[in-house]
């Protein structure tokens, strides 16, 4: 090190991508500087969804490009990357529709819960429209974050992705100090779980002499580092992972947020991050660990089965919707460390094809909650949802299709998605995992199943719960989910294909 | 291009569907004459291949196969054998029985007669396609996907505690099915280690050679156990009676005639045929727990109150039968089993119309409030008592004849357990006549004076299945000749031979 400088080299074209949603991301800064007020909400929409979706051409564009680290080795850009990466943006693509219907956020942010500045806020009918840029910061970050290719560019878009959505959280038009107070809990809980994902990179470096991936690789075949450093930096590293995936016991934080947070915003945030996160883990597990498997497997699939089986038990007690989705997604956080357990080309191809569907599902089911309502807002307890089969045929029969994806019947993408992943497991050994995912899935096949029954099988209560005529955009996010989701339970082959065609890691 | 017959016959319900779907949902007779036409459709084009089926081939017929997600190794592959082909011709007799039976079925459902006919055509091509696969991979898809349309018939159009009921139908067989799904991944990685991925049955069958005694017993037990749900066997079986009371008679003729068969199907096409050492294995416990169904389901049928009930039980009693049949590993119990399953549907579809019939016009299932009912109604008294006759297996009538094959059958390899089985034909006329001599028999008591015999719709209706009882218990041969060879296929690639030269008689 040392001496002259060297200017970066940077590969634009292929970093495309991300450099375009950054920039869409400041653009949506200075409209909220610049514009007034009465157009920023439909041009910033516009902004975003054309951002995004320029992003996503750029990547298509940028697909079948040779494995290349790019931006001086702190990124890689390679097939799992690349699918990655459009699944983030696909899911933001659909998610930010969910944004356009402004009833979910609050009317100012920064006037004080109960204030007279609030109540004066909402009969001007002010929006914040800074959810958009907020949204496109994190979507950067989540799309660095799985092609990160050293410690620091790692921890960089980790945070980078986290505090727009601490922010995010705290939104809510209605119930605001319990958005808060969960958008509090978040950020105290990540900001801490930040902690130990530095420790563990401070060690991981101690251990290799390396912030980058490919230096702590070439450390762990040689084996001349002390072996403490690098198991202390390995567990430290997994519990910030461990923390933005929400597997058992790091899990704490997303049954609150989940609740507290604007729906919109749980859609987004529970989908796109779990494709971020697992993303990266898999890189990390796959292409810089995966020599040292016997140390950390043993581990990592205790904590998937006690995720799974936790997950799916607690989910049963939930009398509120968001939080049963809540536990639900712990659940799936374990069938997925399964995927990453298995260190195997078909369990990396599983682990890209289930966080796409479940993400792209889960949406979907975050979407149909905004629609039912009364007159202060979401209706989310479960109670107040029966007999809605009845009153809304249509919009009940879309979330059983979505409940009927996460319990892994046939015919929906969670079905493919539960197959691949098990499969990928048994491949590689792990029949504990095997075993334990089809008797957890049988259990959580119980509470998504009570779902439906409350629907379709109870009478309605008479309280005032409606299910509000969805926009345009939601039914757009609501529509394009549930056709996914059935598209991949019946036709998987081309998505399959093209994923395990394309998926490969590099260093 | 390859022989489509099957795939037309899974296809033309679907186009049913389609058409109830775009019919005015004003008109309910059209709706019903959609569902008639169809059925009856769908059973000639049963009835046809049938014809055409060359039975003294034992390889499969009316074989299609496509690729249909090749990065699993998986098809759409159909083909029948003969004992594939008796039960699709089961399915397909019984479903325009069913509809002009049930016209008025779909009345006093929380949906309309539109959904109910959608649902029943729905479920009658899972039922052609559960048959008809010869890929494990697509069989799982039929069996998991058609509990959704007998959850709805169940929890939306029965009646008492129907939403328990249909609830604890389906989780019983989601429980079931994740375990086979656990065994069905087996598979697939066993036979991607020895070979590529498949799931063809023929490709399976030879792979027991690969698995360990322990492997084969684990993949082994998790069908079984799905099966043993399915069909039901003792202790599996409690959810049976609650669904059979709650569900609709035409839903129940469904239900215990088609779907329970497919747990028995499952037991020869996939327990036996793909893992022949385990089953030896297993066979000891499975003929203890079958002959256990038949003395227990005919204790707990002699003390129903209920007459739905009391069918429910007498079924478990009859699949207990069929369950010993299988695994008794002789060609003659064997043929036996399946033509009990045959046999089984039509005297259980006499029962259960007959009984539904009387139930709607008593109001009451209770049999006690019934009386003399053979002076008021001596049509629907004789029906009942002849469908009674046939489930006791009186000589002459078809359950006879299968019933003292599988006994026969299983006297030369387990003369105990044949033995004790023989109390439950004494303990069947138990249960049979009692309620036959209380209900139909004596004076008639009062409630019973103004109840209306058979229209002639009803009648219709029930001459087919009286028809079939009669005329297969003197000539059962049609059906004997197409069972035979396949079941004799199943026994010898066992590697069992008869044990009695003597084992000709049942030609």
């Amino acid at each position: 090190m040392g001496g002259n400088f060297l200017a970066p080299t940077l590969d634009y074209s292929l970093l495309s991508p991300i450099l375009i949603v950054l920039a869409g991301a400041i653009i949506g800064v200075l409209i909220e500087a610049f514009a007034p007020r009465a157009s920023r909400s439909s041009s910033q929409l516009f902004i975003t969804l054309t951002t995004l979706a320029t992003a996503l051409t750029a990547l298509i564009r940028n697909r079948n490009g040779e494995s290349v680290t790019v931006a001086m080795n702190s990124m890689v850009f390679d097939g799992a990357g690349v699918l990655l990466q459009g699944s983030i943006l696909v899911i933001a693509i659909i998610s930010v529709f969910l944004l356009a219907d402004q009833d979910n956020f609050t009317a100012l942010a920064a006037a004080l819960p109960g204030s007279n500045e609030e109540r004066i806020s909402v009969q001007q009918q002010l929006k914040v429209t800074e959810v958009y840029p907020l949204v496109l910061f994190a979507v950067a970050g989540m799309m660095i974050f799985p092609v990160a290719s050293d410690l620091i560019t790692l921890f960089v878009a980790l945070e980078m992705f986290s505090l727009p959505l601490y922010l995010l959280a705290g939104l809510s038009r209605h119930r605001r100090l319990m958005s808060q107070e969960a958008a509090l809990k978040y950020f105290l809980l990540g900001a801490f779980s930040s902690a130990f994902f530095l420790f563990g990179v401070s060690f991981l470096y101690g251990y290799s002499a390396s912030i980058t991936f490919s230096g702590i690789h070439d450390a762990v075949i040689g084996g001349s580092g002390n072996d403490v450093f690098l198991l202390l930096g390995i567990a430290f590293l997994s519990v910030g992972l461990l923390f933005k995936v929400g597997a058992v016991p790091f899990h704490t934080w997303s049954p609150d947020v989940y609740q507290g947070a604007p729906t919109p915003i749980t859609a987004f945030m529970a989908a796109a991050t779990k494709v971020a996160a697992f993303g990266a883990m898999l890189r990390i597990f796959y292409s810089v660990l995966a020599e040292d498997y016997l140390q950390w497997r043993p581990v990592l699939t205790l904590v998937a089965l006690v995720t799974m089986v936790f997950g799916s038990l607690v989910a049963i007690a939930q009398r509120d919707v968001k939080r049963m989705l809540a536990y639900s997604s712990i659940a799936h956080a374990g069938f997925l460390l399964s995927g990453v357990i298995a260190l195997n080309k078909s369990g990396l191809d599983a682990s890209i094809f289930y966080l796409f569907a479940y993400g792209v599902a889960t949406v979907g089911a975050f979407a149909v909650v905004t629609l039912v309502r009364d007159s202060s807002g979401e209706v989310t307890d479960l109670n107040r949802w029966s007999g809605l089969g009845k009153r809304s045929p249509l919009v009940a029969t879309v979330f059983a299709g979505f409940l009927l994806a996460f319990a892994g019947i046939p015919l929906t993408s969670g079905f493919i998605g539960k197959f691949s992943i098990f499969s990928a497991a048994y491949e590689s050994g792990a029949t504990s995992l095997l075993i334990t995912g089809v008797l957890s899935s049988a259990i959580a096949a119980f509470f998504y199943i009570r779902v439906i029954v409350l629907m379709f099988f109870k009478d309605s209560v008479e309280d005032g719960t409606s299910v509000v005529i969805p926009s345009i955009y939601t039914q757009f996010t609501i529509a394009l989910s549930f056709i996914v989701t059935f598209a991949l339970g019946v036709f998987p082959a081309p998505l399959l294909e093209f994923i395990s065609s394309t998926a490969n890691f590099i260093r | 291009m390859q022989n489509m017959t099957l795939t037309v016959m899974m296809l033309l319900p679907v186009l049913g569907a389609l058409a109830i779907a775009i019919a005015p949902s004003t008109n309910e007779l059209l709706t019903k004459q959609i569902a008639l036409a169809t059925t009856l459709i769908v059973a000639v084009a049963g009835i046809l291949t049938t014809i055409s089926f060359d039975f003294n081939n034992t390889a499969l017929q009316f074989v299609e196969s496509y690729e249909w997600i090749p990065s699993f190794g998986i098809k759409y592959a159909v083909g029948l054998d003969g004992i594939a082909l008796i039960l699709i011709l089961l399915s397909v007799l019984l479903a325009p029985i069913v509809v002009l039976a049930g016209w008025n079925e779909s009345e006093g459902g929380r949906w309309g007669a539109k959904t109910f006919y959608m649902l029943l055509l729905v479920l009658e091509t899972m039922m052609i396609g559960v048959f008809a696969s010869t890929d494990v991979f697509l069989f799982y898809v039929f069996f998991e996907a058609m509990l959704i349309p007998v959850y709805f018939l169940i929890g939306g159009y029965g009646s008492g505690e129907r939403a328990a009921a249909a609830v604890k139908f389906l989780l019983y067989s989601l429980f079931g099915g994740l375990l086979m799904l656990a065994s069905i991944i087996g598979l697939y990685v066993i036979s991607g280690n020895n070979g590529s991925h498949t799931f063809d049955i023929n490709e399976l069958a030879g792979l027991s050679q690969y698995m360990s005694p322990m492997t084969q017993n684990l993949l082994f037990l998790g069908f079984f156990i799905a099966f043993a749900i399915k069909a039901p066997v003792w202790p599996l079986h409690t959810w049976l009676p609650d669904a059979a009371a709650s569900a609709t008679p035409g839903t129940s003729v469904l239900l215990l005639g088609v779907l329970d068969k497919v747990g028995t199907f499952g037991m020869i096409r996939y327990c036996l045929t793909l893992f022949p050492d385990a089953s030896k294995t297993f066979t000891p416990v499975i003929i203890t727990f079958a002959v256990i169904s038949i003395l227990y389901g005919a204790f707990l049928a002699i003390g129903a109150k209920d007459i739905k009930r009391l069918i429910a039980y007498t079924s478990i009693s009859h699949f207990g039968f069929i369950t010993m049949g299988i695994f008794a590993m002789t060609t003659q119990a064997q043929s036996g089993a399946v033509l009990y399953m045959f046999n089984h549907g039509f005297s259980t579809a006499a029962l259960f119309l007959v009984a539904g019939w009387m139930i709607a016009r008593r109001k009451s299932s209770t049999i006690s409030d019934f009386g003399g009912l053979q002076r008021v109604t001596p049509v629907m008294a004789w029906s009942f008592f002849i469908a009674g006759m046939s489930s006791l297996a009186l000589p002459g009538l078809s359950s006879f004849v299968s019933e003292f094959l599988v006994l026969v059958g299983t006297f030369t390899r387990y003369p105990v357990a044949a033995v004790i089985a023989t109390f439950g034909i004494v303990l069947a006329a138990l249960y049979i006549l009692l309620p036959v001599q209380k209900a139909l028999h004596g004076p008639t008591t009062p409630g019973n004076e103004a109840i209306k015999d058979l229209n002639l719709r009803e009648k219709i209706a029930i001459a087919p299945v009286m028809a079939v009882i009669v005329v297969l218990g003197f000539y059962p041969s049609p059906l004997l000749n197409i069972i035979n060879p396949a079941a004799a296929q199943v026994i010898t690639s066992q590697g069992f031979s008869d044990p009695l030269p003597t084992s000709n008689g049942d030609k």
